[in-house]
């Protein structure tokens, strides 16, 4: 079967700094990847690439077979950018947020009621109708990114493409968002997305791909069947535990008050990170 | 009682506020979503240009201005999505550049002075000609046409301009537009409030109006209805008291801003204390020692 996405070699460049160095995934139909990697490491930029924001310097990048620079069908595919980019200086209700999201399918028409039903649809997936005429001024941080996931949802769209949709949201929200992720599975959809942790999504991923300095430095398939136990893989050496002192180049972000975790949420210290699943 | 509507001019004065008073809250809200609340002032002081040139031509000053404020706000649009110059330092240029360059062409025009320009800077709706009118008319109807027409996707570009890229939407192509469209208003409201209190006009009313609402489609009607008001109201005081229409117009929506805030406090208390619980964070796993 055609992948949905393949990077073969792919290299970018941010602001003449090179960010990806020659990448390569391949995301098959009704697969789950996760990018995961440290600050720095280029998995923000290997999404923003894959939807066509990120110019390819080099290498290729094709989306559901097409080229991404010739890629024109947009609404095979959900986007869910980082929280920050989403911002206004008016009001908006949820109901006009999520409706953005049927803007693929409509173009320059006017929505009409079958965009409605999309739209009434994606709040209820993502456990928001009830909040659907208030201020998304007025939301928790999950909330919103609940909001933006629904706007992506709206297009009901083949392919999700999440930048960090669990950063800076709460346990409650995590487990809806892993619950709507997995109703998408089930009704077929592929689904690439950026996380700092696999967390309450350890479960859902089919392949792991954890990327260092712009390069894949490797690869767990099925992360959910390693386990949750303190044992380390076998090439988990290679990157922990961590230097006693001093700042680690390239280091995994732990948040303050939290245990040290690898990428994978595997606990490497005493730590309860069983989650929700 | 109704006196005021037996004079031509002020028919004409009062059409023209009417289709103002609608037409520069509609386009203000994009601008004021985006956070860019003073490109209408960087269209106004590049429009004075226009204005002189078309006194040096010998052509109508207000078409003048719509050209070059129109190729003001796209080169403005231009600098800001290529990131060639930050936003703020884009618009001091404007400033700079239009005011001084209205003010030289304009005494180069023959028997032209700054004296010409008054009725510009200032406004002076009731020297509003019917060739005038026409152009307003004109003008106001592809303004408002773009700006309800396109709402949803012009809302989807100022809301998150990358997620509206990706939808693949011509994102481009609408930022262009609507900086266009935004040069129309400013010419069009020249006439009316001046040039210098343009941007009052197409940002004053939607503040105003987003102290007591939730939604962005409630937002924009109720901003044109407060654009509507008080331009209207700002007309006609103006005929009555003597005063000047674009100052009365501008300082009367200050006031109704005033008292849509005092009005909206207890409505934002009672909002802030609903959306608290919401707020409140979720306890974060928090490290525990296994036992």
């Amino acid at each position: 079967m055609e992948p949905v996405i393949s990077l073969t070699g792919v290299t970018a460049e941010l602001g003449g700094r090179p960010v990806l160095r020659g990448v390569d995934l391949t995301v098959r139909p009704g697969e789950v990847v996760a990018l995961l990697g440290a600050n720095g490491s280029g998995k923000s930029t290997a999404v923003r690439a894959t939807v066509g924001q990120v110019p390819v310097s080099g290498g290729e990048l094709r989306m559901f077979g097409t080229a991404v620079h010739r890629f024109r069908d947009w609404r095979r595919l959900g986007y869910v950018p980082q929280r920050s980019t989403a911002t206004g200086g008016v009001p908006a209700t949820l109901r006009e947020v999520v409706s953005a999201g049927r803007l693929a399918r409509r173009g320059l028409r006017p929505l009409g009621r079958a965009d409605r039903a999309a739209v009434d649809r994606a709040l209820d997936l993502v456990g928001l109708a009830d909040r659907a005429g208030d201020s998304v001024d007025a939301l928790s941080g999950g909330q919103h990114q609940r909001v933006l996931i629904a706007r992506a949802l709206a297009g009901e769209p083949e392919l999700l493409v999440l930048d960090e949709p669990l950063a800076g949201v709460d346990l409650a929200s995590q487990a809806i968002l892993a619950d709507t992720l997995r109703a998408q599975l089930d009704r077929g959809a592929t689904v690439l997305l950026v996380l700092h942790e696999l967390g309450p999504l350890r479960q859902l991923i089919d392949r792991a791909v954890v990327l260092a300095h712009g390069r894949v430095e490797r690869v767990v398939e099925r992360p959910g069947d390693v386990g949750d136990g303190v044992a380390p893989l076998p090439e988990e050496s290679a990157c922990h535990p961590p230097p006693a002192n001093g700042p680690r180049p390239g280091g995994w972000e732990v948040p303050p008050g939290r245990g040290p975790h690898d990428p994978l949420g595997r606990a490497v210290g005493p730590t309860l990170q069983t989650g929700i699943l | 009682m109704f006196e005021v509507l037996d004079y031509p001019f002020m028919q004409r004065a009062l059409l023209a506020a009417l289709l103002i008073g609608a037409a520069a809250p509609a386009v203000g809200i994009y601008l004021v979503q985006r956070r860019q609340a003073l490109m209408g002032d960087g269209i106004g002081h590049v429009a004075l240009t226009g204005v002189a040139l078309g006194f040096l031509f010998n052509t109508s000053p207000v078409w003048m201005a719509v050209a070059v404020s129109a190729v003001g706000a796209v080169a403005m649009e231009l600098l800001r999505s290529s990131g060639l110059a930050r936003g703020d330092i884009a618009l001091a240029m404007l400033f700079y550049g239009g005011m001084a360059g209205g003010v030289m062409i304009i005494n180069l025009a023959p028997g032209g002075s700054t004296a010409n320009l008054t009725s510009y800077l200032w406004g002076s709706v009731t020297t509003v000609s019917p060739a005038d009118i026409t152009a307003i008319l004109w003008l106001s109807a592809f303004v408002l046409l773009i700006s309800l027409g396109l709402r949803r996707q012009l809302f989807a570009v100022c809301q998150d301009e990358e997620f509206a890229r990706v939808t693949g939407l011509p994102v481009r192509a609408l930022n262009l537009l609507l900086a266009v469209t935004a040069a129309a208003t400013v010419t069009v409201a020249m006439r009316v409030v001046g040039l210098l209190l343009v941007s009052a006009l197409m940002v004053i009313p939607v503040v105003a109006a987003q102290q007591a609402t939730r939604g962005f489609a409630m937002t924009l009607a109720a901003a044109i209805g407060f654009g509507v008001l008080v331009s209207l109201s700002g007309t006609v005081t103006s005929y009555y008291a003597d005063v000047p229409p674009g100052a009365t117009i501008v300082l009367i929506a200050l006031s109704l801003f005033a008292l849509a805030s005092l009005l909206a406090l207890p409505l934002a208390r009672r909002r802030a204390r609903r959306a608290l619980p919401a707020q409140a964070p979720a306890p974060a796993p928090e490290p525990a020692a296994r036992p």
